[in-house]
């Protein structure tokens, strides 16, 4: 009896939790597919605007923090591109294409941090 | 019987749920997008007007003179990128500078017959002799096979008062100056290539074969030295390190084969200098 009314909980927590999730994650895909029109028409800083906001909306939404990394790779601030392909990665450990842009990132960010490595 | 059933189509209608959910949520699809990332300069040279590439120690190389090559080419494409206005002044006898680093004459000396290394057994033949005096006048360090027989030179780069009075020279220029091996190299062993073949159908099948190769080609080490001109400090070092091999019946030009391999990291050495776009292909998922 009492595991039925846990499961009736459960339940019902889900269903009125969901509503107000699909919501949240409805906004955060507005904001990236605009984010995708925008980058691809160069316009990187608008698209860094939509895509920080879709990743407030929606933490859990691997494919902003995704393209939020490819845009702070654009404007060359790569710490900040780690960190947010760290967290797309994170929350989609098999997503072959996030792994495919980390590993190019990577490529690319270790030549630039080659600089520190010889001076005298 | 029932229960079982009605467990089921619980349990089918959790799955389709979930599967609308993520319809609802994702599944957009993905766009390949061009990207061009900027990647900060290597040195601050916002201290200086002018860079004066002083020349580089080289061995006796057979077909090419990786000196005189590494500083046209380094001055043509550092006006190219207009960087800094680059000095046209003679490059420095560095060599013989070098070989009296090597014997430890002080610097203010005035020149004498350049001593021979000590760590290199000196070829007391006339042949021998006769072709260290050809290399030390052409520019080139006699005896030079391998880096470590340029190591032994290397302080030269760290006699500050010498890149100073350089420096002074040349309006007190960013100096860039090193070191270029530049040699033959062959390898034998064993290479994966593809082979090409035709089923009964008519279809392509390429299959990896192993095969025993002779290949011979170069090895390009260039060390780029930045010293300060007005300090005579060295301001920063990289080295390089670019391989390339051909078939052993191939005739490839030396020359061709080492503009080959400083074409591979002149990106690298002009980033040392001025910011890089480097581009690439990133995916936007939607």
């Amino acid at each position: 009896m009492p595991a039925r009314h846990l499961t009736f909980a459960v339940v019902f927590l889900l269903l009125t939790a969901c509503p107000s999730w699909a919501e949240q994650r409805g906004q955060a895909k507005e904001q990236v597919e605009f984010g995708v029109q925008v980058a691809q028409r160069g316009l990187w800083r608008e698209a860094i605007y939509r895509w920080e906001r879709a990743t407030q909306l929606d933490p859990t939404y691997a494919a902003a923090f995704n393209n939020l990394a490819v845009a702070y790779e654009q404007s060359g601030q790569l710490d900040k591109a780690r960190a947010a392909y760290d967290k797309a990665i994170a929350l989609e450990p098999n997503n072959q294409l996030i792994k495919q842009n980390y590993d190019l990132f990577k490529e690319l960010n270790d030549r630039a941090a080659q600089k520190d490595g010889s001076q005298p | 019987m029932i229960e079982r059933l009605r467990k089921t189509v619980a349990s089918l209608s959790l799955v389709l749920a979930c599967v609308g959910a993520q319809t609802a949520c994702g599944g957009g699809g993905f766009v390949e997008i061009p990207i061009e990332t900027p990647i900060a300069p290597k040195l601050d040279i916002t201290p200086f007007q002018r860079v004066y590439v002083a020349g580089f120690l080289a061995g006796a190389g057979e077909d090419v003179d990786a000196n005189m090559e590494t500083v046209r080419l380094i001055r043509s494409q550092l006006r190219n990128k207009n960087i800094l206005r680059v000095v046209d002044a003679d490059t420095l006898p560095l060599a013989e500078r070098a070989l009296q680093e090597v014997g430890s004459t002080p610097s203010d000396a005035p020149a004498e017959p350049p001593a021979p290394p000590p760590a290199e057994p000196a070829d007391t033949t006339p042949e021998g002799q006769a072709a260290a005096a050809e290399a030390l006048e052409a520019g080139q360090l006699p005896l030079v096979r391998e880096e470590r027989d340029l190591e032994q030179y290397a302080k030269v780069f760290a006699d500050t008062e010498f890149w100073k009075k350089v420096g002074e020279e040349h309006e007190q220029a960013l100096i860039v100056t090193g070191s270029v091996l530049f040699v033959p190299h062959a390898r034998s062993g064993f290479v994966q290539r593809e082979q090409e073949a035709y089923d009964s159908f008519g279809r392509r099948i390429v299959t990896p074969v192993r095969t025993y190769m002779e290949r011979k080609g170069y090895i390009l080490r260039p060390t780029f030295v930045f010293i300060d001109g007005r300090t005579g400090e060295q301001l920063y070092s990289e080295s390089f390190r670019e391989e390339i091999l051909y078939n052993a019946n191939q005739q490839t030009p030396a020359l061709s084969s080492y503009f080959e391999l400083m074409d591979r990291l002149l990106p690298t050495f002009l980033n040392t200098l001025s910011a890089q776009k480097i581009r690439g292909n990133r995916v936007l998922i939607k």
